[in-house]
């Protein structure tokens, strides 16, 4: 055998040998590997136009936004979840195991959101050998709240005022029923104002949250890190802790416990996250849908088109998106009124939610739909039926149509 | 600490160099086969070298590989690695008083542990003491984890993330065996310090017990002073294989700080059975191993903590070629494949009823090639399906690895 193998001829057939098996090895490499999902099929990605540099910020945003926070770097004491992702997962809606409670005692016009007893957002949540919070006594009023979809958002952030203010519809002049109103909320301390925003009495447009509550994504991402993680930032040094365990128990970690630089990271990466892309916008069906979609009057509140103003990220700027909302204020009636107001939202008030990515949301939430802002509906019908007050002729135009037309209608939701 | 240790191991590892001109320096002391084996008995059973009349005998082994790895599109690309080289150091220090360490450099040297260090006094075949730095024998694998005598470069999932292999602590016990015709019985019991509540406190962010490793601590400390119990009772047929039965558990978290109780005890508990024979005449070889873990978790921990553990693996490997090959006598080529499942939370979601996943489900086909049984060369394919808490559209792993194994 010896004598076969140091035959020069052996030896050069081992060696081509190789060589080929290791080319073959190589092309199998990239053959035999998983492909990657369509694009349209994922909610991450980034903006198209982005620069080398944008997109490598992202990347640093996509860490931070998935990083799992541990006790020993500021987690709670007391908190929802232990990361952003796992109530985003996959930049999507978020499931009812993580769903939040916020609460607050209203007496009448007069709202009461406890801060001096854990409120507003309840932790259910805590780390080893600390008492989760529970719902104070003096609280009569919970409201839960399922996490959003986070793609898109910054074509949101980049939008003027004034663009939304051409939707808004107080008295509702045009008399068709919808009267979409802005919700002028206090700025945070940190809140530098830019050219797209409208001032109105030391108030500002909140166009991000339920209730339209916050102004801009960093008021979200700073209120998130320290309400549902209980990690504090340069933006907000003070942590959380259960009253019914004593004031600034629990966490002996040196405030803030991540830098602005974190928090500009999650910005960041949440400006840059792609618009959710169309599935099947050809099918028949589908185009049948939409246009029955526009005939029944759901764009009365599901506005399909914005375009962005000037923005800092170029890519963003001057940008035609179609979010299916007008990122102002309805009345929803009395079956999603939560009796808890928000800014100027009353309870019954809900930001018109963008439809966008509504047809892959069943990819964050474990095959299911829960939707609405409690997840309670689990199917685009269900999330119809609930719809009231200023959608309840929207709701009665939807029940008129024939099995046939409503499918066309769910099928072009589902392509969004 | 750590440049004494690399220090004393390089000098050891410097023996064998001056002794390649006198080939009789190092006597070779094979791995004895005459007897019915269990996994309880690889820390001895492992070929070894003695220095002329040196009562110190020397081994160990080596591991590197490279691998090919892609998830849903994206590859980092060729990355080499050397996962591990080990060490052992055996010696008969008195008549029926042995010791046996392992000391293992990880990732190239990045990590530097006392896998195993233990003094053998042996009293009685069905009974003997052992004390030291113990591998705790819950499962096979733990206990017989070399990587000369696998034909896979990774290690079972289940394995090395359930039970957390190798997992050895500081701690005493009792071990003996009792064996008859075909048959061999052997139990192991033992005390030593265990794990701590970084188990659910973790960057994992689910339940995961080798975060425990990463405490130093635990080889000079309890956690909580509550030592972890670890039993195994293993029974060998000659014909039909051997069976194995462990459970190791314990409380992990500290419920008391300067005599002041500040929890409730929370106890980790893990079984593990395990099986392994070869089929006579075609010599198919089947190793299996399941494991459970169930882990008091606190209530107001987020769901993808889970209480409930379980994973295993199934190894087949067929032996198809065995003769001279290369100027090797008795080379062999092997076809293996495994398959293993993980799922580091069973049980459903209190708000949905649904099953909560968090799984991993692999599929790894092989061939390797072993020119002497203490070598092995291979090749492995590797599928394998990831999905996350909610059961969400799984995120798809594959890639190629070769490396070789080889103990020295």
């Amino acid at each position: 055998m010896r004598q076969i193998i140091n035959t020069p001829t052996m030896k050069k057939t081992i060696l081509l040998g190789s060589i080929a098996l290791f080319i073959i090895t190589m092309v199998a490499c990239e053959k035999m590997l998983p492909p990657a999902p369509k694009d349209e099929a994922v909610l991450a990605g980034t903006i198209p136009g982005l620069t080398p540099q944008q997109e490598h910020e992202h990347l640093v945003g996509d860490v931070a936004f998935g990083k799992i926070f541990t006790p020993e770097q500021g987690l709670g004491p007391i908190f929802v979840q232990t990361s952003c992702s796992n109530c985003h997962a996959g930049n999507g809606k978020g499931h009812p195991t993580n769903v939040l409670t916020r609460f607050a005692n209203v007496n009448g016009s007069i709202v009461d959101y406890l801060l001096s007893k854990g409120g507003p957002q309840l932790q259910q949540s805590s780390i080893m050998g600390y008492p989760a919070e529970v719902i104070p006594g003096e609280a009569n009023v919970l409201s839960k709240r399922m996490a959003p979809a986070v793609m898109g958002l910054g074509y949101i952030a980049a939008l003027s005022d004034a663009s939304i203010l051409a939707n808004v519809d107080s008295n509702d002049v045009n008399g068709d029923g919808i009267s979409g109103r802005v919700n002028y909320v206090n700025p945070t301390s940190f809140f530098i104002p830019q050219s797209i925003h409208i001032a109105n009495g030391g108030q500002y447009i909140g166009r991000f949250g339920k209730k339209a509550e916050k102004v801009t994504i960093q008021d979200q991402v700073v209120f998130a890190l320290k309400q549902d993680i209980g990690i504090t930032s340069d933006f907000d040094m003070q942590d959380l802790y259960n009253v019914q365990a004593g004031i600034n128990t629990g966490d002996n970690v040196a405030d803030p416990e991540v830098s602005a630089s974190f928090v500009h990271s999650l910005v960041f990466y949440m400006r840059t996250l792609k618009a959710p892309t169309r599935r099947n916008a050809d099918d028949p069906d589908v185009i049948a849908g939409e246009n029955l979609f526009n005939q029944i009057g759901c764009t009365g509140c599901h506005k399909s088109t914005f375009t962005t103003a000037q923005s800092d990220i170029e890519a963003l700027s001057n940008q035609t998106f179609h979010p299916y909302s007008d990122l102002l204020l309805h009345d929803m009636g009395q079956l999603l009124d939560d009796n808890y107001p928000e800014g100027n939202a009353k309870g019954s008030e809900w930001r018109t939610p963008p439809l966008w990515g509504l047809g892959l949301a069943k990819d964050s939430q474990g095959g299911q739909l829960f939707l609405l802002h409690d997840g309670r509906a689990t199917t685009i019908e269900g999330a119809i039926s609930f719809h009231g007050g200023e959608a309840a002729s929207r709701r009665t135009a939807f029940n008129a149509l024939s099995e046939q037309e409503k499918k066309q209608i769910i099928k072009f939701l589902e392509s969004l | 600490m750590k440049q004494t240790l690399l220090f004393l191991l390089t000098s050891l590892l410097s023996i064998p160099a001056f002794s390649q001109s006198d080939s009789s320096f190092f006597k070779r002391i094979p791995a004895d086969t005459s007897k019915l084996k269990l996994n309880m008995d690889a820390v001895y059973n492992r070929p070894f070298l003695q220095m002329g009349k040196l009562p110190v005998s020397i081994g160990g082994y080596l591991e590197a590989n490279s691998s090919y790895f892609g998830t849903d599109g994206v590859s980092e690309g060729l990355s080499f690695q050397i996962p591990r080289m080990t060490i052992f150091l055996s010696s008969t220090i008195k008549k029926r008083i042995k010791f046996l360490s392992e000391i293992e450099l990880e990732e190239g040297g990045k990590e530097i542990g006392i896998e195993f260090a233990s003094m053998d006094i042996e009293l009685h075949p069905l009974f003997n003491l052992r004390g030291g730095v113990l591998m705790n024998p819950i499962g096979a694998f733990n206990q017989n984890h070399d990587g000369p005598k696998w034909e896979f470069i990774s290690r079972p999932i289940s394995a090395t993330t359930i039970i957390p292999s190798t997992w050895s602590n500081v701690g005493f016990g009792i071990f003996g065996k009792y064996g008859r015709n075909n048959l061999v019985w052997a139990y192991e019991a033992y005390l030593t310090n265990g794990f701590d509540d970084k188990i659910i406190a973790n960057e994992e962010n689910r339940t995961w017990l080798p975060e425990s490793k990463k405490n130093p601590e635990r080889f000079e400390e309890s956690f909580n002073g509550i030592p972890l119990t670890t039993v195994k009772t293993a029974i060998r047929h000659r014909k039909i294989g051997e069976v194995g039965i462990s459970w190791m558990g314990g409380v992990y978290n500290k419920f008391k700080e300067e005599g002041i109780v500040i929890d409730s005890k929370r106890r980790v508990d893990v079984f593990a059975i395990d099986f392994n024979t070869t089929v006579p005449k075609i010599n198919t070889y089947f190793n299996a191993e399941w494991v459970w873990a169930i882990v008091d978790v606190p209530v107001s921990s987020p769901s993808q903590f889970g209480n409930k553990q379980q994973g295993g693996f199934l190894d087949i490997v067929q032996p198809i070629v065995k003769r001279k090959m290369f100027g090797w006598e008795n080379s062999t080529i092997n076809l293996a494949f495994r398959t293993e499942y993980t799922d580091y939370n069973v049980g459903t979601f209190d708000e949905t009823g649904e099953n909560i996943y968090d799984h991993i489900i692999a599929i790894v086909p092989g061939i390797s090639f072993r020119p002497s049984t203490q070598t092995v060369i291979r090749v492995n394919y590797r599928y394998h399906w990831q999905r996350d808490l909610l059961g969400n559209p799984a995120a798809r792993t594959a890639g190629f690895q070769f490396g070789f194994s080889t103990y020295f």
